[in-house]
């Protein structure tokens, strides 16, 4: 664990404990699973954001693309009477699609990723607002699917299923970002991509990976978010999205020019993100300055860590100095 | 040790490269065995750079022919050109700061382990490890390579073109931000390699080294072969001819100014680096001023806080007496302060900005009229700059970036020089251009010392600071070991204060 994430793990431990201390119902086994549920929805597309980040690309389009895909999947079994699992199988598959298009306007048309997905955004809600004429597209009275239900916003020993799945999406990205030769060359591309083509590395393959991986993980928390609101009001479903994928990965120490930045700095991230909405609830402040809170929390968080490691680079300076004061000429 | 199974023979034969307007390289050949190092000289855009690019497969030449070990390589890719064992060390360093010195050896030539095929940490250690030993380098395969100075950084390179068991390494400008010692080490790794079987290929303005360590000496000019030099004849003046072609007689004009009025004057100042050191100088004008020592000896960051770029920890900088506010950039300029940076560029051009954008970014002030830019004036006045100067621009509307390094140069020195500056510093100012233009930069140094500047001029080229300096300042971890006047200068001398 780095420094930042340890500092961050104690951010978010010192403003649970306020909370908690001010209204108990904090730790209440029904507003932690709750909170745990909604950690667990927005941690699936920030750990598929923190991918995209760490190349130095970004993707705006998140938010849209939970509308459009919702939208269709809820419309595929409920409308069409497809079986959920083909349902399912299709939507990750538009996924796959979609992030496959993203990368390839980024390297084969030398696009810039903002533009790309800024496009998306725009696109896909667009589509998916005339998709269901402007309407909501929701499950008819009476119809249920027990199965997916279960399964998708169910519970296992009270732990929300959506907590289970970040988890799990969790620990694989670990392993892939910092322990395979993949992970490697996203932090390679990522700090200079041209050096890393001419180490070898094929690097258009490298990014388009990270937006099919990103839109394909996003695809899959549409389910999850379909399932949860249970009805796609295309028109606001899935707005700002992106923006918390983004703030979770800054809060967890990824840096927008790319190369850095930590799997668990953005699993803690997401949760003091929720718990910062929860405060709110909870805390009695309006919601409507909800968005405030988290922006203040933010800004405060990156310009204490700028502090910190300003601090840390003139100590070593420092240090390097004295080192060098005592030994002079140390080693020719 | 790698140790050299089988010694490359490569071969260029009438290689043309040819650009939009301008022929890159015409018709040149060029052949390299194992175990010898080969010199290549030539100014700025003869076509080194361009010839580098062939050897690597980075770029496919438009006529001519490649032969490695007696075959005909019709298209040769990077990745070719590092399965026949060709590694390179650029000028321009950009490791991966962001990973650790194992990583940045072995990127892209990962090993793995188990099913997952996870990074094999150990496995990859124990490879760079041997590697690092031969090498001689203070730092170990974990290590963080954000921490590592421009030296280490070209040691890490070097280790990397090992890794993959180099037959012909190709160094360009290797110890242009190297100090001394650590350039004698370079050249020992290099030795080193050549007894083992390894080819090299090493490019550099720095004509002593090349007399130092080259078995062989290749001329280019104007992008075809200009001649070669047996050992017996490498000298520096033969080299100087094969560059350019003639003579450089006067190559330092080292007439000395009588020196005027006081101009630049710093009391105690002490910068962040050196908390504890405060320096004092005195700089008249007309007078160029040498700053030695060491790199890492606080040179620049003396430049830095004289400037206005960093604020001092203490101490008054002052401009014909009158004290100059600390930390501020403006104000520096206000007073009659200019800089012309190390690295010209990340600092001292706009690489995408016109020549006459960079030519008028100082004075835009005097140049605009209620916000707005007068641009006829601008393109008089870059006009005027260039005649001035002889900067060789075709267009003033192109971009700065298409020229070659030392005209550059000469927009940095020449957008500072219409303002009229009173206090110029230079920080290495010739680093990494040809000896042409390196004399006309000295000339235009000469100039304006004429003209009453005073000129502080930081350089790690022992020759330039003794040819071109009126007194020398040597400094040492931040404090100034001693100054020399112009009799009593002399490489010895520099270098016994310099490791005081």
């Amino acid at each position: 664990m780095h420094k930042k994430d340890l500092g961050l793990a104690v951010l978010v431990l010192c403003v649970g404990t306020i909370v908690a201390l001010v209204n108990p119902r904090f730790i209440s086994p029904v507003n932690l699973a709750n909170t745990a549920n909604l950690i667990g929805l927005f941690g699936l597309f920030s750990i598929a954001e923190a991918f995209v980040i760490v190349t130095g690309g970004i993707e705006l389009s998140i938010g849209s693309v939970i509308a459009l895909l919702g939208v269709i999947f809820i419309d595929l079994i409920a409308t069409w009477g497809v079986a959920w699992p083909m349902a399912l199988l299709i939507v990750l598959v538009l996924g796959v699609l979609i992030g496959l298009l993203h990368g390839w306007l980024v390297t084969r048309l030398q696009l810039q990723p903002f533009v790309v997905t800024l496009c998306g955004l725009l696109i896909y809600r667009g589509v998916a607002r005339f998709y269901t004429r402007d309407g909501t597209a929701g499950f008819s009275f009476g119809s249920d699917f027990p199965m997916l239900e279960r399964i998708v916003a169910g519970r296992t020993g009270g732990i929300p299923h959506s907590v289970i799945a970040f988890a799990v999406v969790a620990v694989v990205a670990w392993f892939i970002l910092h322990r395979t030769v993949f992970g490697r060359h996203l932090f390679a591309v990522g700090k200079n991509e041209v050096a890393a083509r001419y180490a070898g590395i094929n690097t258009r393959r490298v990014i388009v990976s990270t937006y099919v991986l990103c839109i394909f993980l996003t695809a899959v928390s549409a389910v999850f978010f379909a399932m949860y609101t249970r009805s796609v009001q295309p028109a606001s479903h899935g707005n700002f999205y992106e923006l918390y994928g983004i703030a979770a990965a800054v809060l967890g120490g990824f840096s927008l020019r790319g190369g850095e930045g930590s799997i668990i700095g953005v699993v803690l991230g997401v949760i003091l993100l929720q718990v910062l909405q929860n405060l709110v609830n909870l805390l009695g402040i309006p919601s409507s300055l909800n968005f405030a809170v988290m922006g203040s929390v933010i800004l405060v968080g990156v310009i204490a860590d700028t502090q910190i490691s300003a601090y840390r680079e003139r100590r070593r300076h420092l240090a390097t100095m004295s080192g060098l004061a005592r030994q002079p000429e140390a080693g020719e | 040790m790698p140790h050299v199974k089988k010694p490359i023979s490569l071969d260029l034969v009438g290689v043309t490269k040819v650009y939009p307007g301008v022929i890159a390289l015409s018709n040149v050949s060029l052949s390299i065995r194992g175990g010898e190092v080969v010199g290549l000289i030539g100014e700025n855009g003869a076509g080194k750079s361009t010839l580098m690019k062939v050897l690597g497969g980075v770029i496919a030449p438009d006529g001519g022919r490649i032969v490695i070990d007696g075959a005909d390589i019709s298209d040769l890719t990077p990745a070719r050109a590092v399965e026949h064992g060709i590694a390179f060390v650029h000028q321009e360093l950009n490791p991966f700061t962001n990973l650790d010195v194992t990583a940045n050896v072995l990127l892209g030539r990962e090993m793995r382990k188990g099913m997952l095929g996870l990074i094999d940490r150990k496995a990859m250690e124990a490879r760079v490890r041997p590697l690092l030993e031969m090498l001689g380098t203070r730092f170990g395969p974990g290590d963080p390579v954000s921490g590592l100075s421009l030296a280490d950084q070209q040691l890490l390179e070097i280790a990397r073109a090992l890794s993959i068991n180099v037959r012909l390494l190709i160094l360009d400008e290797p110890t242009s931000s190297l100090t001394l010692s650590e350039t004698q080490r370079l050249m020992k790794v290099i030795r080193l390699l050549r007894d083992d079987g390894v080819a090299i290929l090493f490019i550099t303005h720095r004509l002593g080294e090349v007399a130092d360590v080259a078995d062989r000496v290749v001329g280019l000019r104007d992008g075809g072969n200009a001649g070669e030099l047996a050992p017996a004849d490498i000298n520096k003046n033969a080299m100087v001819r094969l560059m350019i072609g003639r003579d450089v007689s006067q190559f330092y004009e080292t007439a000395t100014e009588p020196a005027g009025a006081i101009v630049l004057e710093t009391k105690g100042l002490r910068t962040r680096t050196y908390p504890h050191e405060p320096v004092d100088l005195a700089l008249r004008g007309g007078e160029i001023l040498g700053l030695a020592g060491l790199v890492g000896a606080g040179r620049s960051e003396l430049a830095r806080a004289i400037f206005g770029v960093d604020r001092p920890e203490a101490g008054t900088v002052e401009v014909s007496g009158t004290p100059v506010p600390p930390g501020s950039v403006i104000e520096a300029i206000k007073a009659g302060i200019c800089l012309v940076p190390e690295d010209r560029k990340s600092e001292g051009l706009f690489l995408d900005f016109s020549v006459a954008g960079n030519i008028a970014a100082p004075s835009l002030a005097t140049l605009s009229r209620y916000g707005l830019v007068d641009r006829d004036a601008e393109l008089a006045l870059a006009d005027h700059a260039r005649r001035e100067f002889a900067i060789k621009a075709p267009r003033l509307d192109r971009p700065a970036g298409e020229l070659s390094g030392g005209n550059q140069q000469k927009i940095v020195l020449a957008k500072w020089l219409v303002t009229r500056p009173r206090v110029i510093i230079l920080d290495e100012p010739t680093r990494g251009i040809d000896v042409g233009a390196k004399a006309e930069v000295y000339h235009l140094m000469r100039r304006l010392a004429a003209q009453g500047a005073a000129l502080l001029m930081i350089s790690s080229d022992m020759e330039e600071v003794i040819g071109v300096s009126s007194r020398v300042m040597v400094m040492s971890r931040g404090r100034v070991s001693g100054v020399l006047e112009r009799h009593e200068l002399s490489e010895e001398n520099i270098l016994r204060l310099a490791v005081e």
